[in-house]
């Protein structure tokens, strides 16, 4: 079983002092800690943008991937070898941007990982741009007068690509946030979590301060999250009143219980001597 | 009388079934014990425009189709229209007389010999079957002709379809065959004969199929693909066989996905694969490089067909080659490979995933649209030739005395390869520049030493291919000859057929096939080329991407070009009339 000193590695962080990621590696630490995993059986991975350096943060086999496929890549490892705990680690702009189009698919597909979406509305490692979930109105290096247009929603988006976990938290709660990473680990199929994750350096609008303000727990509102419909309802809410927890959850068969000859076969582990293909050939006589 | 050798068309509209009849003509004579190759010709549609299946019989060996039909079945009057002038004098056209009138005034063909069979009204009228049954009916009418046992065609019928099927198209065949017999004279100069090797284990299949039979028979167990010609028919075979295979097939939401997924697979630890062609791979490059870059074992097939962008979507081209050998920024190590016919397909197929699980690098098998999508007569292939080989792998528990390093620097670039789950071991990769660790890194002499040692693993496998005497090229043809015919991939085939017309007319010409292509034989090819006084390049493109690797390479121009760039394949004696007029 791992423990905090089994999770470190030697490479120096060079987040910023303050930064919302910090929030997210203690949770995900915690959340390995308290699962008690081996080290050798989890693989996280990430994609490009501050929140990519996990890998270099973290004491378990790693891929650090290109901007925006996070999912692809986490889908393959975990199709490939079912016995791994595949964890994956996007940025917003990462996955809903230049990756949106895996995140519906891995959503309806439900393979059986984690995604967590450092979500700080701003391209951070690019010294600040607009992203998919900035506000509109909000003024960035390439949005000087402001993004005209309005965010995405990727939770109710999350909802209605069928997703089977769906999540929201707040680096600045990392215990609230561990627990909802252990759920969604534990959930057969995608657990998706996007995290509010505050960029101190170049989002001067969403800080600690603004979700504190504005963040309440689904939980300590009797919220039902097997009921889609609600929690589609509480996706949309946005304003004065933001909440974070579980949305929805339901047991959905994964892609691979769907497909009844790989059951219990881990293909990378399959030999690949002497491969019989004879009824093939004949089958073209 | 012409006995066992054959050109055949089949044309209609899309829709019609046009491939299936080629097919089933085809495999038929190949029971016969003849040889055959088969090949398609289709448009961009699902319904209307102009398909047509050409199947070339001969006793001997066949590469492919040749420049001229003996029997043309047109079952639409563009069929005839635009392949009359391809007949021999004294070739044959069945077709459907309330269909279509031909005569042989308005045609400008007083030479040819009609068979009008009223296809359509055996099928509807007499049989009250579907329309699209017609084929089968032109198919026997096309055995009565040849003098072909209709009984192959009923057991190639019963091998393809379900009984009720086969039971209705078999009446269709015995009726057109029947027709036949009973209103023309038995004058068609053309005989297709069962030889001594009927029954013989042969097999009929096309490169997709052959790609296919060699993956799987070299342990890929993930199939990523999203469909695209000419490799769909690659992603239809390993979906077929999945179950059989115990393997997986995912049709992902696009290319960039595919790539990416075969990435995560192969680091976890599975031989993966996908296949594409220039637009798709368009959008894999940069999966391509992050391959290169985290060193995974990755093997992506490349179809091509004409571009830039859509261009031609259901024709031939080699117009990818420089594309698929610089593809991607920066500098790292891959393989591309270009099989030539159906059995290379086979075996550099097995090959190619040895090759990416040793050396840890993408390998690109680079195949065309006429390649992968034609279909010849074979041997059943051995399948011992090539083992599997899977490199420094650990399996069991790591026994290493130093941490594992995933990007260990060694002499040979190669580093010991573990697999996520291996006991005592933390795997660790990244798409940014990197220590041996997998840590990202930008330290300069690290970048350099990193660089470096990715790159000189092709070194090592230049090295090996030399020292096994890996057929990185092949010669046909004597060893020295007055002329030396170079190429690489699909053009193989008629190539070949054009060597037999040429060899027969005592012109000293020789055949050097490139299948390497990077890294490039250069020791090989100079070899084969400095006893030649002329050298002639023949490739599908229009720059002769070729003739500039051969320049790049060996500084050596070559002497001629033969190029073609319609989206058509090569024929043999239009491509021998063109060597004749360089030598």
């Amino acid at each position: 079983m791992v423990t905090l000193k089994d999770l470190t590695t030697p490479v120096k962080s060079n987040w910023c002092p303050g930064c919302g990621n910090f929030g997210i590696l203690t949770a995900v630490k915690g959340a390995l800690i308290e699962l008690e995993l081996e080290r050798e059986q989890v693989v996280i991975v990430s994609g490009i943008g501050c929140h990519g350096k996990i890998v270099n943060y973290v004491d378990v086999n790693g891929f650090h991937g290109i901007h925006g496929r996070v999912l692809p890549i986490a889908t393959g490892i975990k199709l490939a070898n079912p016995e791994l705990t595949v964890i994956g680690f996007a940025g917003d702009a990462d996955q809903y941007d230049e990756g949106w189009d895996h995140f519906c698919h891995a959503l309806r597909r439900n393979i059986d990982l984690t995604l967590i979406v450092h979500d700080n509305q701003i391209l951070g490692l690019t010294t600040g741009q607009t992203t998919a979930t900035s506000l509109q109105g909000f003024k960035t290096k390439s949005t000087p007068f402001g993004s005209v247009v309005p965010p995405l929603n990727p939770v109710a988006h999350a909802l209605v690509s069928n997703g089977t976990f769906v999540a929201r938290g707040f680096a600045g709660d990392p215990r609230h946030l561990q627990s909802l990473i252990v759920e969604a680990v534990r959930h057969k199929g995608l657990g998706y979590i996007d995290v509010f994750q505050p960029c101190v350096t170049f989002n001067y609008l969403n800080t600690y301060q603004w979700f504190r303000e504005r963040l309440y727990k689904l939980e300590d509102q009797g919220h039902d999250y097997t009921d889609r419909q609600k929690a589609l309802e509480k996706s949309f809410e946005w304003g004065n009143r933001i909440p974070i927890g579980i949305f929805y959850k339901e047991d959905r068969p994964t892609y691979l219980d769907a497909l009844p000859h790989l059951r219990d076969k881990v293909l990378a582990k399959m030999p690949v001597d002497d491969i019989d293909i004879t009824s093939i050939i004949e089958s073209m006589k | 009388m012409k006995v066992n050798e054959l050109s055949f068309l089949i044309g209609g509209e899309a829709g019609a079934g046009i491939t299936r009849s080629g097919f089933l003509f085809a495999k038929a004579c190949m029971r016969a014990g003849l040889n055959v190759f088969g090949t398609n010709d289709y448009q961009s549609l699902i319904r209307g425009g102009h398909n047509f299946y050409v199947v070339q019989v001969k006793v001997d060996e066949v590469y492919s189709q040749t420049d001229s039909v003996d029997l043309l079945l047109a079952l639409n009057a563009e069929t005839v229209t635009l392949h009359k002038d391809e007949l021999v004098p004294n070739g044959g056209v069945i077709y459907d007389p309330d269909d279509i009138s031909v005569e042989s005034e308005t045609l400008g063909r007083e030479d040819l010999n009609f068979y009008p069979v009223p296809m359509k009204k055996i099928v509807w009228e007499e049989l009250k079957e579907d329309p699209i049954m017609r084929n089968t009916v032109a198919l026997g009418a096309a055995f009565a002709l040849l003098h072909l046992d209709l009984g192959l065609l009923d057991e190639v019928l019963k091998d393809t379809f379900k009984l009720a099927v086969a039971e209705s198209n078999m009446k269709a065949a015995k009726r057109g065959h029947d027709y036949v017999k009973d209103n023309f004279q038995d004058n068609f100069p053309y005989r297709l004969i069962e030889t001594e090797a009927a029954g013989k284990h042969r097999i009929f299949l096309s490169g997709n199929e052959a790609v296919g039979l060699g993956a799987l028979k070299a342990g890929c167990k993930f199939f990523a693909g999203y469909p695209m010609t000419p490799t769909t028919g690659l992603l239809h075979f390993m979906a077929e066989n999945e179950r059989k295979m115990e393997m997986l097939t995912v049709q992902p939401e696009g290319e960039i996905a595919a790539i990416n997924m075969v990435v995560g697979a192969a680091f976890a630890g599975v031989r993966a694969m996908t296949a594409t062609s220039g637009g798709g791979f368009c959008l894999m490059t940069e999966g391509l490089g992050m391959t290169g870059m985290t060193e995974t074992s990755v093997v992506i097939m490349v179809g091509q067909r004409p571009g830039p962008s859509t261009g031609l979507p259901t024709y031939s081209s080699q117009g990818d080659l420089r594309f698929v050998i610089h593809a991607s920024q920066g500098e790292f190590p891959r393989v591309v490979i270009a099989p030539g016919d159906v059995e290379e397909c086979f075996y550099e197929t097995m090959r190619v995933f040895n090759w990416a699980e040793k050396y840890q690098m993408p390998v690109i098998l680079l195949t065309d649209k006429y390649l992968v999508e034609s279909q010849t007569s074979i041997e059943p292939f051995d399948t011992n030739r090539v083992k599997v080989e899977r490199g420094n792998l650990v399996t069991g528990r790591y026994q290493g005395l130093e941490e594992y390093m995933k990007h260990k620097l060694t002499e040979t670039g190669i580093s010991v390869r573990a697999l996520p789950s291996t006991k005592g071991v933390i795997v660790r990769t990244n798409a940014d520049e990197h220590d041996e660790l997998g840590y990202t890194s930008e330290d300069p002499v690290m970048t350099t030493s990193m660089v470096e040692k990715k790159l000189r693993k092709l070194t090592y496998l230049a090295k090996e291919l030399e020292e096994r005497g890996t057929e990185t090229t092949k010669l046909y043809g004597p060893e020295e000859a007055a002329a030396t015919i170079v190429s690489w991939g699909g053009t193989k085939g008629p190539i070949r057929e054009a060597l037999k017309i040429l060899n027969r007319e005592d012109v000293s010409v020789n055949y050097l096939q490139i299948i390497y292509l990077h890294p490039f034989p250069s020791a090989r090819v100079e070899k084969a080329l400095s006893k030649s006084k002329k050298i002639i390049v023949v490739e599908h493109n229009r720059t002769s991407q070729l003739s500039g690797l051969i320049r790049e390479r060996l500084l050596r121009d070559v002497d001629h070009t033969i190029l073609k760039y319609d989206g058509r394949p090569f024929n043999p004696g239009y491509l021998a009339a063109k060597i004749r007029e360089v030598l």
